[in-house]
């Protein structure tokens, strides 16, 4: 185990984990092929730390099953998985040496001392540590620490590597950096990587796919292009920075067809905008980008509202606008705006997405 | 979360792993059990009327209570407790909870020297400074009285309180007392509204267990208390040494009322404990 | 404005000094008082006995067996029983933080300490006694019977009511120590391949060894100083005479306090000797913070 030449796919199939009542995890299958970078996207809660477990072997499944090929993998003990894993935390033994550290996991398989040394060199290499090896992990910095974790892991050179929100506890400058690190060595070690996060731009990107969680169980795979145009449902269109949200029912209250065109009233006003799914008639949700969102003349339509906030961002302003119905709008504007003008609202039809509505 | 090893296939690894468990959970059995035979022990007897050779004893009667009471003048015994006690309980909270606020919030020169000092008494063990504390008290005269059993208990509870005390107020955020001295509050307000509040569960739950701990203090009283002024426990021990005067379920009467006593407030204490804390001898790891 | 000019009271703030620091007096001056200067009065008391010589006492207790051997009989029970306990605690604690019922058991384990030393020993008179429940089920057994085991009134005795009372104090701290272990380190060493064993000899054991060293003192001082499990349940006059009865008698019973002081001194050293002999070999290992470093 731990040789990643023969692998070529890491499956899930309907993966379960219940803790008592709880579901935590339901249903969940992903074919991974190998040199894929998949990310787990979803707000705290959703399940995807708990996945990562079930993968890596902390956590048992209580349905369902995990293949390697076709070796059946959720059977065998953490111990024997041979998966590199990156923590939250670090979790970096604090009385072991960053060398002591990075070969933890070879001295474990008893791989002789010279090999053992060549590699914990290559990892240190790759991870540019060199100066550091010989420190304990607590006279290193953050992003030092994080990237000791990152070569303990893959010093055993594993057909898989997990990592959980390793660069949440970074400052935002040593996250961009490291977002590149870690995408690098990913393709240097050319096994699967899967990330978890709760960060979309992170997920977006890092990842060859993103899987969007929400209570247990997957909404959404796709490319981060699929994701970000596209989203299926809408909370992924909310998670993905969809923030506007308005409710009405569609104009003439027929049913419409995926990837159509269709107008809906929204509190006295007709939009028009598309439905990426099927929608069945009734009420419907829309979603928009406050990028997407801009004040138009009187004479085109719009939603009337009236401002209540503008922030100024350098090259264009951010803003924040009540409509008549009571209802929030974020949008963004050219011009600054007085605090309690009325602005009309709209946006490209494209850039208005149509979901089925909340309630009857 | 922990880790799990999967058993869905069983190896050798695994059954050796399940007896490990039953082996530690025998032995903590094996140990309760027997703590609840000695306690079951003492009240059966306390409520026997012969036990001699056999089992169980051949009747049950609660006359030994009765005769307990005026025999080991339980009344006056009690009262004293109660006295001691509760001195000991007030006075270590008045001494300790202000040393403890000045040690979280100030640094100042001969801070290190200071938690030394407070540190000490609950690090060398009772009879090693019972004796030199029961000499110089019965030198100064306080030796025998109630005054110098309280003056003694005193000195483990006082370290105990600042101890548990300090982790206590440094979790308080000290802007709170600015954001309270910004609108207004001069330094007696800020002790009533601000403060006394924040500090009350941390000082009820030390103050307890003072409580639980001085019911059950025995060297320090034994070596500075006098025939008026010894707490139940060592009233206890007194008849135990003199067992052969006595009939023993008196005495075992006797030791099911203290009992009683430091059960009772053990209990009530640990609606607002956690067990561990009773022990707590400043050297613990944060949870 | 130069240093002269600056108010006292400021000066002394900026030290950390004012009205708040003033609040240790009372707490500082009770233990100067009742136990600083005590001990000091005892150490020199000690070196004032009553033959007139520096060393009397010293003398008096090294050249009489039947005061100096106190100092083997009470190590004799403290090391054994301070062994056992932690032995027993480790892996105990190992099993209860994972536990559901963990309240439940401390809660039980908190009982010994909680009725003390004096209860638990009229308790074992009668449970550990001839006639009492153990012996009899024991004898029910066929493990043994009333004439060829004893467990009062003897080394036995004292012994055992040391554990059941010791026990429960050492593991509750080996508790504490055990669970401030982060779980993730254990996480991240099973997932590079360190089965139980393996994590325990390379992780748990290098980053428990200085507390277990602690919960060692801790439990060794406070089983050195045994005094009425060994006079009710011993033997106080021969196998279990603890250097305790030793310092008591001499002070209540001979009155002689001087002597009673050296007697308390050469306990406390003997604690001293144990405790930092322990400390020093734990300096072997690592010292510093049992959690993962964080960035």
């Amino acid at each position: 185990m731990g040789s990643h030449i023969a692998f070529q796919s890491l499956r899930l199939e309907k993966v379960g984990r219940t803790f008592g009542a709880m579901n935590a995890l339901q249903d969940l299958t992903l074919d991974i092929k190998r040199g894929e970078f998949i990310a787990l996207l979803g707000p705290s809660g959703c399940g995807k730390s708990t996945a990562l477990n079930c993968i890596a072997g902390l956590l048992s499944t209580t349905s369902g099953a995990i293949w390697l090929d076709d070796v059946r993998i959720d059977t065998l003990a953490v111990e024997d998985r041979g998966f590199g894993m990156v923590f939250q935390n670090y979790a970096l033994f604090p009385h072991m040496t960053v060398r002591s550290n990075i070969g933890f996991g070879l001295r474990m398989r008893g791989i002789a001392k010279a090999e053992l040394e060549r590699r914990v060199d290559a990892a240190i290499r790759t991870v540019r540590l060199e100066s550091q090896a010989h420190k304990l992990p607590g006279q290193l910095s953050g992003g030092q620490q994080q990237r000791v974790a990152i070569a303990r892991a893959i010093a055993i050179d594993p057909p898989l590597v997990l990592m959980d929100e390793p660069l949440s506890n970074l400052d935002a400058k040593l996250r961009l950096e490291m977002r590149q690190e870690i995408r690098r060595i990913h393709q240097d070690l050319g096994g699967v990587t899967i990330y978890v996060t709760h960060d979309q731009d992170e997920a977006l990107s890092l990842a060859d796919r993103i899987v969007v969680l929400r209570d247990g169980m997957i909404r959404q795979v796709g490319t981060p292009e699929d994701l970000y145009l596209r989203p299926a449902h809408i909370d992924v269109a909310e998670f993905m920075g969809f923030r506007n949200r308005l409710e009405g029912v569609l104009a003439n209250g027929s049913a419409v067809s995926p990837m159509t065109r269709a107008n809906a009233v929204f509190g006295g006003t007709t939009l028009e905008g598309v439905a990426l799914h099927a929608l069945s008639g009734g009420s419907v949700t829309a979603a928009i980008r406050p990028d997407d969102l801009t004040p138009v003349s009187t004479a085109s339509p719009g939603i009337e509202a009236v401002v209540e906030a503008i922030e100024y961002r350098g090259r264009d302003f951010f803003g924040s606008a009540r409509s008549s119905s009571g209802t929030e709008l974020f949008f963004r504007s050219e011009l600054s705006l007085e605090r309690g003008a009325s602005v009309r609202l709209n946006a490209d039809p494209a850039k208005i997405l149509l979901y089925e509505g909340a309630g009857a | 979360m922990t880790i799990l090893s999967d058993s869905r296939s069983l190896t050798a690894r695994d059954v050796g792993a399940k007896l490990w468990v039953i082996s530690i959970w025998t032995l903590l059995i094996f140990f309760v059990i027997n703590l609840f035979g000695i306690i079951g022990a003492v009240v059966t007897s306390s409520f026997a009327t012969r036990w001699l050779r056999s089992w169980m004893p051949s009747g049950f009667t609660t006359d030994w209570y009765v005769s307990a009471w005026s025999e080991f003048q339980l009344g006056d015994v009690l009262m004293t407790t109660f006295q001691v006690v509760g001195a000991v309980v007030v006075l270590s909270g008045v001494i300790g909870v202000p040393a403890a606020y000045a040690m979280a919030r100030r640094e100042f020169p001969g801070k290190k020297a200071t938690m030394l000092v407070f540190l000490l008494p609950l690090l060398v063990p009772p009879i090693t400074y019972g004796i030199p504390l029961a000499t110089v008290l019965y030198q100064t005269g306080f030796g025998g009285t109630l005054t110098g059993v309280i003056l003694a208990n005193l000195v483990p509870t006082v370290p105990f309180v600042i101890l548990v005390m300090i982790p206590f107020i440094e979790q308080i955020d000290p802007r709170i007392e600015s954001a309270a001295r910004v609108f207004g509050a001069g330094t007696f307000r800020l002790f009533i509204h601000v403060l006394l509040p924040l500090l009350t569960p941390g000082v009820l739950a030390a103050l307890l267990l003072v409580l639980v701990r001085t019911i059950a203090m025995f060297e320090l009283t034994f070596l500075t208390s006098g025939p008026t002024s010894q707490t139940l426990v060592v009233a206890l021990y007194y008849s135990v040494f003199a067992a052969g005067v006595r009939a023993v379920q008196s005495i075992d009467a006797m030791a099911v009322i203290y009992m009683s006593l430091t059960l009772i407030w053990l209990i009530i204490a640990l609606r607002f404990v956690n067990p561990t804390q009773i022990v707590t001898r400043g050297k613990q790891a944060r949870d | 404005m130069t240093e002269a000019n600056i108010p006292f009271r400021v000066r002394l703030a900026a030290r950390g000094v004012d009205g708040v620091t003033l609040l240790v007096i009372p707490a500082l001056i009770l233990l100067v008082a009742l136990f600083l200067y005590p001990f000091s009065y005892g150490l020199i008391l000690s070196f004032r006995p009553k033959d007139g010589t520096l060393f009397g006492n010293y003398g008096h207790f090294f050249s009489d067996p039947f005061l100096y051997k106190t100092i083997w009989t009470t190590l004799a029970l403290a090391i054994p029983v301070t062994i056992i306990n932690l032995v027993a605690a480790v892996p105990v604690a190992f099993r209860v933080r994972k536990m559901r019922y963990q309240r439940l058991i401390t809660t039980i384990l908190v009982l010994p300490i909680t009725l003390g030393t004096v209860l638990v020993a009229e308790g074992m008179l009668n449970y550990f006694g001839p006639q009492g429940w153990f012996i009899r089920t024991l004898t029910l057994l066929g493990l043994g019977s009333p004439s060829s085991i004893k467990l009062v009134h003897n080394y036995w005795g004292v012994f055992l009511s040391l554990v059941i009372t010791g026990f429960p104090f050492t593991f509750l701290l080996t508790l504490s120590y055990v669970s401030g272990i982060d779980v993730a380190l254990e996480n991240a060493a099973a997932t590079l391949g360190a089965r139980s064993a393996a994590r325990f000899r390379t992780i748990f054991l290098p980053l428990l060894a200085p507390g277990l060293a602690i919960t060692f003192c801790l439990s060794f001082v406070q089983a050195y100083s045994v005094f009425p499990s060994a006079v009710l349940l011993g033997a106080p006059a021969g196998p279990t005479r603890v250097i305790s009865i030793a310092a008591y008698e001499a002070a209540f019973e001979q009155y002689d306090y001087s002597l009673a002081s050296a007697i308390a001194m050469i306990m406390g050293g003997v604690q001293l000797v144990v405790v930092v002999g322990v400390l020093m070999s734990r300096s072997l290992f690592y010292r510093g913070p049992a959690a993962g470093a964080k960035g």
